[in-house]
Formats: structure tokens, sequence, C-alpha cells
């Protein structure tokens, strides 16, 4: 048990050493497989962030129900109970036709049009803010208030979110694809890496077989070889994306102070970095232990 | 007791050469003997046999009672650390000194490294290239890297040591050094099959012999 121990050991350390001599190739290996990884990491990095950004948009989601003009005190004091009895609202606020008409001439500079107009052309209207921001619990209220007596029309100001939503679905989709398809890269990267190291060390391989290894033996270094690219790339990707991010965030600051707001990408957390590592030791595994199985079993009978 | 015995051992290459046909003999263990026979004669392939390196077509390849022709793979390892093997064009590993060659036995099974050191120093001590430890092999004579073949093959303590055409490439000093630490080996007890041509060499030693021609032992 031991020498078991003993042996990963130095096993590890003699593929660290081996992958320190030629700092070159070993850098070039690396920057590929960062690469290959930063790119699907990265793309799902700053979705997290349009996500994280769409959830802090619509967190207090609102519902503008419309009046029919002709609606009575009576209508609209039946309506505003029924708005505030539904399950799910958090706030109604009634907007009257007269301070809707001041409020548009005072925003929109339009007081002329209006002061020419013969009569109010504005409805009286309820601005509803609901409890939950989950678009379908929305549309269910929607379609609940354009049921009652009186109610014109109802505005959602979810339509957006909703779009951004399914448009963030479709990036993890590609992300995902990006992911396997590049990851497939990392594989086929750590496989040839290694053939090329069996065949330099034919010769070491065929003598230790003579003289008692294991085949457990002599495969080890080479998982451990393609173990430690793997994770060595995946730092590197760590490194690209991070330092892109940190990159991105100062210029955005600077767009972000334009608009008076504290807009940032935020950095992926330890468990996502923790994810990526174990992803890319794992397929740099896979790739070592296919090539071994390839290149090594015609040796072995 | 035989430590090693074959019986009705044939070996057929691919292409349909048979390089050993119905081959037996046992050899007792602490016995030394030389095989001998043209080139071709298949004196390489009956040791590769011996040592799983080949895999016989038919007949059984008994080494320490266990039956080496029908071995798991996985069981190959374990046979081969009781052998010590001195083969034509065995490498040495020139990436790293004449200590680090004789070690590698030691490192593959697993010896503690203060007892492994000891051991590969006594055995370099018993060829002579004790005072050779820190350099790169290529810097060694033949003569000296045949010795370090031998250094290699006995750090084991193996019981069997297996040697092909160990005198081949060394003039006759040279090859009278390296039989006379086979034969040193043979009198503490290890069992030696050496296989050459050389017909001085089996002269001098009084040892058996066994003669192969086309395949066929005489």
């Amino acid at each position: 048990m031991r020498a078991w121990f003993l042996h990963h050991r130095l096993s590890l350390a003699q593929t660290a050493a081996r992958l320190a001599k030629s700092p070159f190739a070993t850098a070039l290996n690396v920057i590929a497989i960062g690469v290959a990884l930063a790119l699907p990491f990265g793309v799902y990095c700053l979705l997290a962030n349009l996500q994280a950004l769409s959830h802090k948009v619509s967190l207090e989601p609102q519902l503008t129900v419309f009046l029919a003009r002709d609606a009575t005190k009576a209508d609209v004091a039946a309506v505003e109970s029924r708005l505030k009895a539904a399950r799910g609202v958090r706030a109604v606020r009634f907007i009257p036709r007269e301070v809707a008409l001041t409020d548009l001439g005072r925003s929109g500079g339009m007081n002329e049009i209006i002061a020419s107009l013969p009569q109010n052309p504005l409805p009286d209207a309820y601005v509803v803010t609901l409890s939950q921001s989950d678009p379908v619990s929305a549309d269910k209220l929607e379609l609940e208030f354009k049921s009652l007596p009186r109610v014109t029309h109802v505005q959602a100001d979810l339509a957006w979110v909703k779009r951004l939503d399914a448009l963030l679905r479709l990036g993890r989709t590609g992300v995902a694809m990006l992911a396997g398809l590049l990851g497939m890269a990392l594989v086929a990267v750590t496989f040839n890496t290694i053939r090329l190291q069996i065949l330099t060390q034919r010769d070491e391989i065929e003598l230790c077989r003579l003289i008692g290894a294991t085949h457990a033996y002599i495969r080890r270094p080479f998982f451990y070889l393609g173990s430690l690219l793997g994770l060595l790339g995946g730092l590197a990707a760590l490194g690209i994306v991070v330092g892109a991010l940190v990159y991105l965030n100062r210029d955005l600051s600077a767009v972000a102070q334009l608009y008076g707001s504290d807009l940032r990408l935020s950095l992926p957390t330890p468990q996502e970095m923790g994810v990526v590592l174990a992803a890319a030791a794992a397929l740099g595994w896979l790739g070592a232990h296919l090539s071994v199985s390839r290149h090594l079993l015609e040796g072995e009978r | 007791m035989a430590i090693i015995s074959l019986h009705q051992v044939s070996k057929r290459y691919p292409g349909g050469f048979e390089a050993l046909k119905a081959v037996s003999f046992s050899v007792e263990a602490g016995e030394m003997l030389f095989l001998t026979g043209h080139s071709g004669a298949g004196k390489t392939t009956l040791l590769k046999l011996i040592a799983a390196i080949e895999r016989a077509n038919g007949g059984t390849v008994l080494v320490n009672g266990l039956n080496v022709s029908s071995m798991r793979s996985t069981a190959i390892p374990y046979l081969r650390r009781n052998l010590g093997l001195v083969f034509q064009g065995q490498k040495l590993l020139y990436d790293r000194s004449v200590f680090d060659n004789v070690m590698l036995p030691l490192v593959v099974t697993g010896q503690p490294y203060r007892e492994a050191a000891r051991r590969a120093r006594a055995a370099l001590d018993k060829v002579g290239l004790l005072a050779r430890e820190r350099a790169n092999p290529v810097t060694l004579s033949g003569g000296e890297q045949q010795r370090l073949c031998v250094a290699r093959a006995v750090v084991n303590r193996p019981a069997i040591l297996l040697a092909d055409e160990p005198t081949a490439s060394l003039d006759a000093a040279y090859a009278d050094e390296i039989m006379e630490m086979f034969s040193a080996f043979n009198q503490v007890g290890v069992t030696v099959l050496v296989a050459t041509h050389d017909q001085q060499l089996i002269g001098r030693y009084r040892k058996r012999l066994l003669m192969l021609d086309h395949g066929k032992l005489q």
C-alpha cells in the first residue's frame, strides 16, 4: 500500500517534471485547451450576467389596467376591489384620467395639443404591482383582469422580459453545444499529446514491461499527464475569462456612469470555477485513457 | 526440482515460419546451462517463451511451477520479477544515470527507496561499475554497458537469469568477464540459462548444453 502511494507521488512528480522540461510545447498545449474552454465558459458567464440583469429589472413586474372611458365611479370602485382581492397582487395604484392627462402634458411637452382637445381622451387606469415576477403567474393575472367588467385593456410590462428569457434559453443551448464541441477538442488535444509521449517513451515502456512493471504502473503517468494538461488548460481558461470580465468591467463602468447606473459584470462563483477545473481535468483524463488504450494495448498480451 | 520445464513446445510465427518444433527439456533449480545452435535455430524464441514475451502455439512452458503459455496477461509482470533478463538490443535508458538505470527494476516493483538504493549499489559493485554510478550510460564502453545490463538484470535477486548472446558484441576479455559474473551468480544459487553460439566459451565451462537445430532440440 505504501509502495502504491509512493509510486503515485513519483508518477505525479515525474509527469510535472516532464511537462516542465518542454515548457514551450506544454504552454502551447495549455493555451489550446485554455482557449477551447474559455469560449463556452466566457459565453456562459455573459449569459449568467444577462439573466441576473433581467431578474433585477423585472423584480417588480407591473400590469397596467385601463378602464373604459365611460366607466362610472361605481364601476371604478368595483374594479379596484377586485384588483386588490386578486391573489399575487402586492399594490394597486389608481391613476385618474385627469392626472394622466396633466402628467402627459408635463412629461411629453404636448400642452398645446392637449389644450386644443375637446375632451380628455385618456381613460382611468390602475397600475398593479405583482408580488411574483415569474411570467406564468403574470400571464394568469393578465387574463383574469382582462375579463373584469369595464376593463378594456391590460398592458403587461413583462413582454420584453419574456423575450429576453427565451433568448437566454437559446443562448444556453448554444453554450451547451459549444461546450460539447470544444470539450471534444480538448479530448483530441490530450489524446494526441499522450500519443506523442508514448512514442517518445517507447523504449522505456518496453523495458519496464520486461522487468515486471504492471499495466497500471505503465499507464499511470500518462493518466496524470492527461489530467494535469486538462487542469492547466482549465486554469488558463479561468484566467482568460476572469481577465476578460475584469477588462470589460472597466469599460462598462464608464458607460454605466453615463447612464447613472452601477451596472457590473459579476465574476464566476468559486463553485463554477471548480466545476470548470474538474471538467477540464476529467476530459484530459478521458483523452489520456483513449490514447493509452489505443497505443499501449498493442504491446500487451 | 525442475524450475523450468518445457513439454512438446512449438512456436509458429505468422507467415508460417516454424521457429520451434516439439521442444522438451527441463532445468533444475540452481543449474547453469548453455543453449546453442546456428543463427535462426530458435534460441531467442525459446528464451522469449520462458519470459512470456512470446506465447507458444503448442505444448506447455512451466516456470516456477506456473504455466506461462496459459498465463493471464495481468500475471506476467509478477512472473518477470523472478527473472533476470539480459537480452540483445535491450536498451539502457540514456536520459538517466547508471545508478537510475539499475534502480528501475526496484522502482517498478515498489521497493522503498533506501533499501533499493543499497541494493542498486551492491549490484553495481558486483559488476565493477560503482565508481561510475553518476555517469550517463552513453559514456560507458560496450563492455561496461553490457555489465550494466547484467547489474540491472540481477538487482532484483531473480531466481532465474536468462541471457541471450550476452557476449556477442564484446571482445574476448570482456566476454570472459561477463561469463565469470554469470558463473558467480550461479554459485550463489541462481539458475542461469545462456544462449550463445560462441563455442570457445561453451568449451571453457563444463556445463550442460542444449543444441537447437532448425527449431529442434538435438
